[in-house]
């Protein structure tokens, strides 16, 4: 009689149920797992263009409270048979002087685009901008300090972040140690009523470029200004985010420097519990050479069966400044797994 | 010249911190998440408190957004008194890490989590799956529809600000006796009034009232919702419309913040009462404290009844 066959003695019974657990699985972190699951329609001849198909990402994250004075936070990325830390920090929760304080690597507070994951973003893809100009999808994203006040007082709420990273990121790279990239945020918010509010920064960034040989630096200056509006007895139905993103490069090449310029407009409007439609204008020079503009403008529509996943089709229109014109049907469905911690607003 | 820049910003972050911890004496700053917890919180703290809710009673407590006004208010609270149960869990948590204070984060000493010692339902037993829709894995957190819940939060409330401000300890005791007094009074007069009418059958939009339906004698036999999160379809509705109508169900209660069209439309199939009932404080105008919440519920119920019985 084989081991655990019915009769063979050991334990009977159903299954321990879920829930049971032990006192070690107590202090598990939450864990969560989003799938990104990527599609393109029609046609794009630039080398800009995404897969027919893919499963663009999966995110893990594992959150939990580390001790009485922090928490932390792991993002880990598997994309295409990559496996990345996109975030990892400790965050000092019990500071004076109304410090925060983040450890580890992380996405830099360059204006808003950069700091949002995938599955946060109201598009299928990134702003033309942030490719152009802030290093695309994993944008700046190292090994850092950050280091962040708040300035409480009646009129708005005030909130500066400094931070420096080793330079190792998609646009930033030290040649030395001493390389460090720095990157500055002024954020302000205020209500104007219980349903509307304005959200606000400007953002500063500093670093040696991917250009080799020591002294080249890129710097970036980044504003945005967000509208909300979302009636507080109808906020499952109801939502209006107008959103815009100003961000100014300079580039030291071999030749010279580079000023570029880049933003992007977008408005995303929730129709009914599970609908929401969005628009988004681009534009941007590229930060190496500044007489190269790409446009775009694109239309979206986003279904939310429940809270935890999603599907999204985006029709792009984008005019590359090697006068290449692409007309592309992006779709997308984003599937959630286990307990996601929310996200900051 | 980088080693210089470094030293320039931390003196300047010292000075910040030094100038930034200026403590402010006086009564102790209470933010709750709900208004139903700062009317609670009101009763026992009388003037030795300042109190402040989050959220407002006519907006649907799972989905408040995370402002970051909301990170100034708790900045300088000296206790923050939540709902528990994961009502709070899709934005809360940010809030709390964000808010620079070290009492209020959860474990500290400025942290309450009011469901300790509630009578908690509807806690699942067995595998919980998210097919089951937006399920609360620690039970159902809308507790504080039962008056003797909201007796025993009134008592977690005054153990924490007690602990906090002892040489106020015996205000807060005094307070929250005569609170509990008071309440036993009122309960024992909408159970009265409640009484004829014990056993009535509702539908409810969400899983918003076991406590209620408990303590004041309804039965609950459906839910607008198809599971808890996932909005109305017609085959939930065809369904709902025909249970309605085999047990002759005429009351259909549904919270201020969802959309009256499917209730409606199921009241308009069956012939029932559609009550737009108010689960917490500051739900409607008059709702003005926890007395006022359970007076409002209670007349707005038993209207119905009597006229839906006598039509």
């Amino acid at each position: 009689m084989p081991p655990g066959a019915a009769g063979a003695g050991g334990p009977s019974g159903p299954l321990p149920v879920y829930g049971n657990v032990g006192a070690s699985k107590v202090f598990n972190p939450d864990i969560a797992v989003i799938g990104d699951f990527l599609g393109a329609i029609g046609k794009n001849d630039s080398e800009r263009a995404t897969p027919s198909l893919e499963l663009h990402e999966a995110e893990t994250s594992f959150q939990a409270i580390v001790d009485p004075y922090a928490r932390a936070d792991f993002f880990l990325t598997f994309s295409n048979d990559e496996v990345g830390v996109e975030e990892g920090f400790v965050t000092f929760t019990s500071l004076p002087g109304n410090f925060l304080v983040k450890v580890g690597k992380m996405r830099a507070s360059f204006g808003k685009v950069n700091q949002m994951h995938n599955h946060v973003m109201p598009w299928t893809d990134r702003p033309i901008v942030t490719d152009n100009l802030v290093g695309g999808e994993d944008g700046i994203d190292d090994a850092g300090i950050s280091l962040s006040r708040l300035f409480p007082n009646e009129l708005l709420f005030l909130e500066a972040t400094a931070e420096v990273y080793r330079g190792e990121s998609n646009i930033f790279r030290a040649p030395e140690r001493g390389d460090l990239t720095w990157v500055g945020r002024l954020r302000g918010y205020r209500d104007l009523t219980e349903s509307t509010n304005l959200d606000f920064g400007g953002s500063f960034a500093q670093g040696h470029n991917d250009v080799a040989g020591p002294g080249f630096k890129t710097r970036l200056f980044g504003a945005d200004i967000a509208f909300r509006y979302r009636p507080l007895r109808r906020a499952i139905y109801r939502r209006l985010i107008l959103r815009t993103e100003l961000m100014w490069s300079r580039k030291e090449l071999e030749a010279g420097p580079v000023k570029a310029f880049g933003a992007y407009v977008s408005g995303e409007y929730q129709f009914a519990q599970r609908w929401f439609a969005g628009v988004r204008l681009d534009r941007s020079d590229r930060a190496d050479d500044a007489a190269l503009v790409d446009k775009g403008a694109s239309v979206l529509l986003t279904y939310w069966p429940s809270e935890f996943s999603q599907i999204r089709g985006q029709y792009r229109h984008t005019r590359y400044a090697e006068d290449i014109k692409a007309n592309e049907l992006l779709f997308q469905v984003q599937f959630s797994i286990g307990a996601h911690g929310a996200h900051t607003f | 010249m980088r080693v210089r820049s470094a030293v320039v910003v931390l003196g300047a972050a010292l000075a910040l911190a030094v100038t930034g911890t200026l403590w402010a004496a006086g009564p102790l700053n209470v933010i709750t998440t709900t208004e139903d917890l700062a009317a609670i919180a009101r009763e026992v703290g009388g003037d030795k408190v300042k109190v402040e809710s989050l959220s407002r009673g006519y907006q649907d407590p799972h989905f408040v957004e995370a402002k970051p006004s909301f990170v100034l208010k708790l900045n300088k609270a000296d206790l923050l008194i939540a709902v528990g149960r994961e009502l709070e869990i899709g934005w809360l948590p940010p809030l709390v890490t964000q808010s620079r204070n070290s009492k209020i984060q959860l474990g500290g000493d400025g942290y309450l989590d009011a469901s300790l010692t509630a009578r908690i339902l509807e806690v699942p037993t067995g595998q919980i799956t998210r097919a089951m829709g937006d399920v609360h894995p620690l039970g159902n957190p809308h507790y504080w529809l039962d008056p003797e819940n909201g007796k025993r939060i009134a008592k977690e409330i005054e153990a924490k600000l007690s602990a906090l401000d002892r040489a106020n300890a015996a205000y807060f005791a005094q307070r929250e006796e005569d609170f509990e007094k008071r309440l036993s009074a009122a309960e024992k007069g909408w159970q009265a009034t409640m009484a004829p009418y014990k056993g009535t059958k509702v539908v409810t939009y969400h899983r918003s009232w076991p406590n209620f339906a408990e303590r004041f004698g309804l039965e609950v036999i459906g839910y607008v919702e198809p599971r808890p999160g996932i909005p109305p379809s017609p085959s939930h509705t065809f369904d709902v419309i025909q249970e309605m109508k085999r047990q002759n169900v005429k009351i259909i209660l549904v919270e201020p913040y969802f959309d009256l069209k499917t209730p409606n439309s199921i009241g308009r199939e069956t012939g029932a009462k559609v009550l737009e009932m108010p689960p917490s404080v500051g739900g409607e105008k008059e709702v003005t404290d926890y007395f006022k919440l359970f007076d409002y519920d209670v007349k707005l119920l038993v209207d119905a009844i009597k006229q839906t019985r006598s039509s």
